[in-house]
């Protein structure tokens, strides 16, 4: 009989009552095909992702929901135990403040909604189980530009219906404990982490030192493939044509206009322009959660230093991983 | 064994290959700075023999015009490993292994908006560029931009034409383009700044195709100049599964 029930019920899940300035469905992202021009996509804070994902005991890669700066409203058909992480949105469970870093159970009948951003951009919304929707080349990753991917290769709209993989089946309906919040970087630091770029000795020495003691400001025109950088520009000994090739999650690309582009999640495989710097993967995550107008700066690090960070958060994330894996059991 | 202060690999291929790392999870392969067909086929030798690498720790590699890009997971393999890794297969390939890419032939309907402009460009008649640009075989350099998106050389400089000022904000799917002295398709609609001077039938990127991808690296185009109707009557077939 129950199983019968279930099954009935398998469909359910939430639908979006309002879509929110840009919310689209990510996991970690598109590997394998960029050879062939796909972009890799995936969580920009990918890190957050992660957490949120662990805390519920999801693996690391499960799909979740992406939120920007102004979160969605999402009605709840069916109880879930979710996990908000990422950027403090103001998130809430039928106007009621919701904890993050935590698993939450929300009940069947119930909204989530955001109110002002707080601090960074980007919010996550993981599921228990995840959520149910087909794997495009080995990914649930949106990726609205080459329209595939997450919830029919977009970002969500009013009145769609995303149903979850499994619905929640555990006895507990309060969880008393979070993350320690120290595993997740300082939201406001303006510091990002970069490794020399391979054409970072074509440009000039006064751009060389700017670069490093300049502030740079988010431009209004930033999105998910890139983010342009407004600062004093940035010249080249001399203008010459590079041929394209590939580029990355954190590229720092130089046009001819000397604004520094840096690369998000959704660039395109290849780029012709000089790249200045490489944003350490340890601080995407911060730069992630950066939008218009924010102000950062630059500072230089070694590939040993970058690995090392790492491996450090590696390792924390595997002793988080261990003390949450007896929550669950 | 390579080193942080070596700057070549010594390997079986004519040239040395150039490395450096590109930020802290991928290490970039250099064959040369200058566009040529010889270098671009050292890339595809190698590239052969690096996508079906079992190597742990290797996420994937995208190679372009003089250069291959290794993705790799720090946490698995050091830049150190990689880089012998990466010594021992290169070392492996014989210098003798000739690489002919596949021969693919493009369907074009020479129909595009800015046909007449290259033609005028140039100091040509509209069938003049259809016949320069539908003679040579072209070799497809990079996949880049979109999915399946092939910059494909070298063009004759009869027809050479430089992108638009101003980029076109809708580019349809299969539109054939030229940019300087290169030519390209663009696989899914999109705004781009190359002139259009036809259309292709052929989908370029196919989710449902094994291989999503029409081209590879290293593969040799041809372009068939076809008639509307035959045009039309290709398209519905590529479109009916």
């Amino acid at each position: 009989m129950m199983s019968l029930y279930n099954k009935k019920r398998k469909a359910m899940g939430i639908k979006i009552v309002k879509a929110g300035m840009l919310t689209t469905i990510q996991d970690l992202g598109r590997y394998g095909l960029q050879r062939y021009g796909m972009a890799v996509s995936g969580a920009m804070d990918s890190y957050a992702l992660r957490l949120g994902n662990n805390i519920l005991g999801n693996p690391d890669n499960e799909a979740a929901i992406e939120c920007t700066v102004l979160g969605p409203i999402i009605y709840f058909e069916q109880a879930q135990l979710i996990c908000l992480t990422g950027a403090d949105l103001s998130p809430m469970i039928d106007g009621n403040p919701l904890p993050m870093w935590r698993p939450v159970l929300v009940e069947a009948g119930s909204l989530l909604s955001f109110g002002r951003p707080h601090l960074g951009c980007r919010a996550y919304i993981c599921f228990q189980g995840g959520l149910d929707i087909p794997e495009i080349l080995g990914s649930r990753s949106t990726y609205s530009k080459g329209g595939l991917g997450g919830w029919q290769g977009r970002a969500l709209h009013e009145g769609d219906r995303i149903p979850f993989r499994h619905h929640y089946t555990g006895k507990d309906s309060l969880f008393h404990w979070s993350m320690d919040p120290g595993l997740y970087p300082d939201l406001a630091t303006e510091v990002v982490r970069v490794l020399d770029g391979p054409q970072f000795a074509c440009f000039e020495s006064n751009a060389q030192k700017s670069f490093f003691s300049d502030v740079f400001t988010i431009s209004n025109n930033s999105d998910r493939m890139g983010y342009r950088l407004t600062s004093k520009p940035l010249w080249l000994t001399e203008q010459k044509e590079l041929l394209s090739t590939a580029v990355t999650f954190g590229s720092i690309q130089v046009p001819p206009d000397g604004n520094a582009i840096v690369l998000m999640a959704d660039h395109p495989t290849t780029g012709g322009y000089p790249v200045i710097a490489q944003v350490a993967t340890i601080d995407l995550s911060l730069l992630a959660q950066k939008g218009p107008n924010d102000r950062i700066s630059f500072k230089r690090v070694s590939l040993d230093e970058a690995h090392g960070l790492l491996k450090k958060q590696h390792a924390q994330l595997k002793k988080l991983k261990s003390a949450i894996a007896l929550k669950y059991e | 064994m390579g080193s942080s202060h070596e700057q070549s690999l010594s390997i079986a291929l004519p040239n040395p290959i150039r490395y450096y790392p590109m930020g802290d999870q991928a290490i970039v392969l250099s064959f040369g700075d200058t566009l040529s067909e010889a270098l671009n086929t050292q890339v595809r030798k190698v590239v052969a023999s690096l996508v079906n690498w079992s190597q742990p720790g290797v996420i994937e590699c995208v190679p372009a015009y003089t250069t291959i890009t290794i993705y790799y997971d720090p946490l698995t393999i050091t830049y150190h490993e990689l880089l012998s890794a990466l010594q021992m297969i290169i070392q492996d390939i014989p210098e003798d292994t000739e690489y002919r890419g596949l021969k693919k032939e493009i369907p074009v309907y020479y129909n595009g908006d800015d046909l007449a402009y290259v033609a005028q460009y140039n100091g040509l008649t509209a069938e003049e560029v259809i016949r320069i640009h539908s003679t040579p075989e072209y070799r497809v350099y990079m996949i880049g931009f979109v999915p399946g998106f092939p910059y494909m050389g070298c063009m004759d400089s009869r027809i050479a034409t430089p992108r638009k000022q101003v980029p076109r904000l809708k580019i349809e799917a299969g539109a054939v383009g030229i940019a300087g002295e290169q030519t390209g398709i663009y696989p899914i609609e999109t705004p781009g700044g190359w002139q259009i001077i036809g259309h292709t039938p052929q989908q370029l990127f196919d989710l449902t195709r094994e291989s999503p991808s029409l081209l590879e690296v290293g593969d040799r185009v041809c372009f068939v100049p076809i008639s509307y109707d035959e045009f039309v009557q290709q398209k519905t077939k590529s479109n009916g599964h």
